[in-house]
C-alpha cells in the first residue's frame, strides 16, 4: 500500500462500503473481481475484511436466549380456535391462497 | 442448515399449516413462538416483554391467517407482525428518536508501522477458543447488538440471527432492499467496532498481567 496515494485510499474507502455485500455474495461479478484484485494488493483491507467476516460469524452463532417455558394451555386453545376460524374462512373463500 | 434450507422448510410448514394438515399447527407454534421470542428479546431487552410479544404476535398471525395468500411469504409476514407487536409494546415505555450510523465513524484509522500502512485494529487472527472467553465474547456481541439504533438492530437480527434473505427482510420492514443492505453493513460495522475495542482491552489486560 502506498500511503501517499490518495487514489488508493479513496479506493479503500469505496471498497469498505461494499464489504458486507461482498461477504453475502450480493454483488455483480465485475464488482467482486474488482474487490478481489484490490484485496490482493491491500493487506489492511484484507485484514479488515477478516474481522468483519468473523463478526458476522459471531452474530450468526449468537442465540439471544431460551423461552422460559411451554406455552400456556389457555393461550394454546385460543390460538387453535383462531386457527380453525381462519381455515374455515379460507375454505369458504374457495381455496384461497393457492 | 443453510439459509436456503431453513427457508424452504419453513415455507413447506406454512403450506401444510394453511392446508390444515395434522401436526402443522403444533410445529408452527413451537418454531415461530421461539423465533419471535428471540427477535423481541433483543428488540425489547426484557424476557417478560419478549414472551408477551411472542404471544401477541401469534394471536395476530392466527387471526389473520386467512389473509396469507402466499405461504412462501410466511417469514417476512410473521416478522412484520412481530415488529409491530414490539412497537406496540415499546410505545408504552420509551420512544427513542431515529439515530443514524455514519460510515466514516465506523472506518478504522490507518497508521504507519515500519513504512507499511497498518490499520489501527485488534488482532483478529486467533479469537479465544476457551469456553469462558467464548462466553465473554457472546456477552460483548449481545451488548453490541442491544446498543444498536433500532432501525439497524432490527435489520441485523432478521438477516444475521433469524437468517432472512435481503428480500424477505425488506418485505418484513417495508423498506427497499438497498436500505436493508446499507443498514446491515453499518450495523455489522458497529458490532465489529465494539468487538474490536473488547479484543484490544483484553490484549491490554493480558500484557499488563504478564508484566506483573
Ligand atoms: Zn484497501
Amino acid at each position: 500500500m502506498d500511503p501517499g496515494s490518495h487514489g488508493r485510499e479513496s479506493e479503500c474507502k469505496r471498497i469498505f462500503a461494499l464489504l458486507s455485500e461482498y461477504l453475502d455474495a450480493e454483488l455483480p461479478a465485475d464488482s467482486c473481481d474488482e474487490i478481489e484484485a484490490h484485496l490482493k494488493d491491500c493487506p489492511p483491507c484484507l485484514e479488515f475484511l477478516e474481522s468483519l467476516r468473523k463478526t458476522v460469524e459471531l452474530c450468526r452463532g449468537f442465540r439471544p436466549g431460551e423461552l422460559p417455558g411451554p406455552l400456556n394451555e389457555a393461550v394454546r386453545r385460543e390460538l387453535w380456535e383462531r386457527y380453525q376460524r381462519a381455515l374455515r374462512a379460507r375454505s369458504s373463500a374457495g381455496g384461497a391462497g393457492t | 442448515m443453510t439459509i436456503g434450507e431453513a427457508q424452504q422448510q419453513e415455507i413447506e410448514l406454512a403450506r401444510r399449516l394453511v392446508a390444515g394438515e395434522p401436526g402443522a399447527f403444533e410445529r408452527f407454534v413451537e418454531l415461530f413462538r421461539n423465533k419471535v421470542f428471540q427477535y423481541s428479546l433483543l428488540m425489547c431487552g426484557h424476557h417478560e416483554d419478549a414472551e408477551e410479544v411472542a404471544q401477541d404476535a401469534l394471536f395476530k398471525v392466527f387471526e389473520k391467517l386467512d389473509q396469507l395468500r402466499e405461504p412462501e411469504r410466511i417469514r417476512p409476514w410473521v416478522f412484520r407482525i412481530a415488529r409491530n407487536a414490539c412497537l406496540m409494546k415499546r410505545r408504552k415505555s420509551v420512544f427513542a428518536p431515529a439515530q443514524e450510523l455514519s460510515l466514516d465513524e465506523l472506518m478504522p484509522q490507518a497508521g504507519e508501522d515500519g513504512g507499511q500502512r497498518k490499520l489501527d485494529i485488534a488482532d483478529w487472527s486467533n479469537l479465544p477458543e476457551e469456553q469462558a472467553l467464548r462466553a465473554e465474547l457472546q456477552r460483548v456481541v449481545r451488548q453490541a447488538i442491544e446498543e444498536l439504533p433500532e432501525n439497524y438492530k432490527t435489520v441485523l437480527i432478521l438477516r444475521d440471527i433469524e437468517g432472512l434473505s435481503t428480500a424477505e427482510t425488506a418485505e418484513a420492514l417495508e423498506v427497499s432492499e438497498e436500505v436493508v443492505k446499507t443498514r446491515l453493513h453499518r450495523a455489522r460495522l458497529a458490532v465489529r467496532q465494539k468487538l474490536d475495542w473488547y479484543l484490544r482491552s483484553r490484549r491490554g489486560r493480558q500484557t499488563a498481567e504478564r508484566a506483573n
